[in-house]
């Protein structure tokens, strides 16, 4: 069954015992009392498949801490099982906090997967990996790509199977910050684009609901075939050029959530990567441009 | 006594192989009572034999532990590498404690052990040469207030925690096994005499055997860090050998009594009865107070780390065993001022 099936007061009234929600590999048990929690999973999580799982590889909850917060200017916090890793935020940014609770649930445990910061989409079997330069305008060209076609593995972590060297979806909404969710919603007006969380020290955060084909193939892993490391500026002309492998494998471990952690199989894995992978550079500021760059690489 | 609050982790840690059995269900209140209690790392390292037999998920998680603890050792045998070639001029024996011994004898204890800092122990005579040594190749002491200078300096077994200027390792340096102004004495000489050097290493040592027991038992016992407390009897469960031999046990016994540390010995032994299910011969035969009361305020605060482990019971016993810690390390008439400075006192920066 998919979230989309339960209506929004079952989805509240789930979510206040333990609702089970499957991302790609990883089931997260989700508990909050917060009606905005639940409305922003009903919307943007309506094609996940949910249900009782035996097994959860995440226990989270996102409720307001009992102390007198509760009532002046509501805060709200976010828990792994007992463990609480970050400061309260005000109650309003509590649905871009489970998010963010739930990255870091996977950048800080999943080690079973060399885990990249990097946006991956992919078309006619191949995959493209856009590893994050903050600023860069990832998220904003994940978010068109996704929005034209392209199948979304994932908006923040790319998660390479440790086992065959191939990339596992997520298929999570795509977090948008300040102006790009006006970009996005200008160039896709029937984007599902969730209530915007203003003030955040990320600024103003909004979330995308990903494509529904791309949350049916979350089990689908895909083939790295492409490294893109995107660069927006005003005005800028469209160029690509060939970036050297070397310099990849440097941008690449040290944007990466483990690289280090994982010692020699993190080396593996990434050499294993370049070797599969083409590489470029993609300066741009016309989105038009942008999108056949892409289409252009995989066909 | 009450039921165990995690006897699937009990059982797990005891007999790796029953994990084979264990289902879905059972894996959904396993994993996260590992990574509470700090022996995910640990139970991967004994599932990883029967790697194949495990359900996908949970065998993902416990590999995640793996690879973190595995990380974590190749950093402190660095660390150690480092610290052996910064001290070996200073000429005196410098003794490697707790987990990084663990890792650093190759001792199957060490297999998956999470660690926060390294322990060093140094005789005292050598402390201030040692510190000297240490400043010079880039460990710093991590507290610039006078008081708990003095505190550390003058009253106990340890100096303040150093951290490297680049590499944030913390270290932990000892000259004694408890505190000076303890109620137990123990003898730190006898302990740096029995140690046993590391090979390759200059002058790096880690305690023999019994020692190690013991100081593991000792800290475990006296320093009151009970969210580590159910990992720390589990370290003692691996080091004790399985079939251990009367000779072992006498061992044991003796080196107890020669460093002053039998209480806290008997104190870890019933532990290990309670939780773990080891019997040891020396239960009834060690010296010194019975009091099935701190036993059982023991108990439960080992198995306070975990929520199931919690109860209405939890935070008075570790309050009460806050108490004995301070009480244990100094006399009423520098505990009372102590504990008034740290009350009134302002956190530094905070």
């Amino acid at each position: 069954m998919n979230l989309g099936e339960l209506d929004l007061p079952e989805v509240q009234y789930r979510l206040r015992i333990g609702l089970g929600v499957q991302t790609g590999p990883f089931c997260f048990h989700i508990k909050s009392q917060q009606p905005r929690v639940a409305r922003e999973l009903h919307r943007l999580y309506a094609d996940f498949p949910v249900g009782d799982f035996d097994f959860y590889d995440f226990h989270v909850r996102l409720d307001r801490p009992m102390n007198l917060r509760r009532w002046w200017h509501p805060q709200v916090l976010f828990w792994l099982d007992a463990y609480s890793p970050f400061k309260p935020l005000p109650a309003d940014h509590d649905f871009a906090q489970l998010e963010w609770g739930m990255n870091w649930c996977i950048a800080g445990h999943a080690h079973h997967y060399l885990m990249l910061h990097a946006a991956v989409l992919e078309k006619n079997g191949q995959a493209v990996i856009l590893p994050g330069d903050p600023g860069a305008g990832k998220s904003t060209l994940t978010a068109l790509l996704a929005l034209s076609g392209w199948r979304l593995l994932s908006d923040e972590i790319a998660l390479i199977d440790r086992d065959d060297g191939l990339i596992v979806p997520l298929a999570r909404p795509i977090s948008l910050k300040n102006a790009s969710i006006d970009v996005v919603r200008t160039a896709f007006p029937e984007a599902c684009i969730g209530e915007a969380a203003r003030d955040t020290y990320k600024g103003t955060v909004a979330h995308l609901k990903p494509p529904a084909d791309s949350v049916m193939r979350m089990h689908d892993k895909a083939r790295p075939a492409h490294i893109v490391f995107p660069r927006w500026q005003q005005g800028a002309g469209t160029r690509s050029e060939t970036h050297t492998k070397a310099d990849a494998f440097m941008h690449v471990a040290t944007h990466a959530f483990n690289y280090s952690l994982l010692g020699e199989t993190g080396f593996r894995l990434t050499s294993d990567l370049l070797d599969r992978c083409t590489c470029r550079n993609l300066d741009y500021s016309r989105q038009e441009e942008a999108r056949a760059f892409f289409d252009g690489l995989v066909t | 006594m009450s039921p165990s609050p995690c006897p699937d982790l009990i059982a797990a840690l005891r007999a790796p192989q029953g994990m084979t059995g264990l289902l879905p269900g059972q894996w959904d209140r396993l994993i996260p009572q590992a990574r509470a209690a700090g022996v995910l790392g640990r139970l991967g390292v004994l599932a990883r034999p029967f790697a194949a037999d495990l359900p996908r998920p949970a065998w993902h998680a416990l590999e995640a532990g793996v690879a973190m603890a595995e990380r974590q050792a190749v950093a402190v045998r660095y660390e150690l590498a480092q610290l052996d070639a910064a001290l070996a001029d200073v000429g005196a024996p410098v003794i490697v404690l707790k987990g990084a011994a663990y890792v650093a004898a190759g001792l199957d204890a060490g297999g998956g052990r999470m660690m926060s800092d390294i322990d060093l122990l140094v005789p005292k005579a050598a402390l201030g040469e040692v510190e000297a040594a240490l400043m010079l190749a880039g460990w710093a002491s991590q507290s610039r207030d006078a008081y708990d200078q003095r505190y550390y300096r003058q009253w106990m077994h340890e100096i303040p925690p150093m951290e490297h200027l680049r590499r944030g390792t913390v270290l932990d340096l000892h000259h004694n096994l408890l505190p000076e102004t303890g109620r137990i004495r123990t003898l730190p000489e006898a302990f740096i005499d029995a140690a046993v050097p590391l090979p390759g290493r200059r002058c790096l040592h880690v305690p023999c055997l019994p020692d190690m027991i013991l100081h593991s038992a000792a800290h475990l016992m006296h320093e009151g860090e009970w969210g580590h407390g159910l990992r720390d009897l589990n370290d003692l469960y691996a080091l004790i050998p399985a079939q251990a031999t009367d000779e072992f046990w006498t061992e044991l016994s003796k080196r107890a009594h020669l460093l002053g540390l039998t209480h806290p010995l008997y104190l870890a032994l019933v532990q290990l009865q309670r939780v773990f299910s080891l019997h040891s011969p020396l239960v009834p035969a060690l010296p010194g107070p019975r009091n099935a009361w701190l036993d059982a305020l023991i108990t439960q605060a080992v198995f306070g780390v975990l929520p199931q482990g919690r109860n209405a019971l939890t935070p008075f016993a570790e309050l009460a065993l806050y108490v004995r810690s301070h009480w244990l390390r100094m006399p009423v008439h520098l505990l009372l001022p102590h504990l008034f400075y740290k009350a009134c006192k302002r956190p530094a920066n905070d």
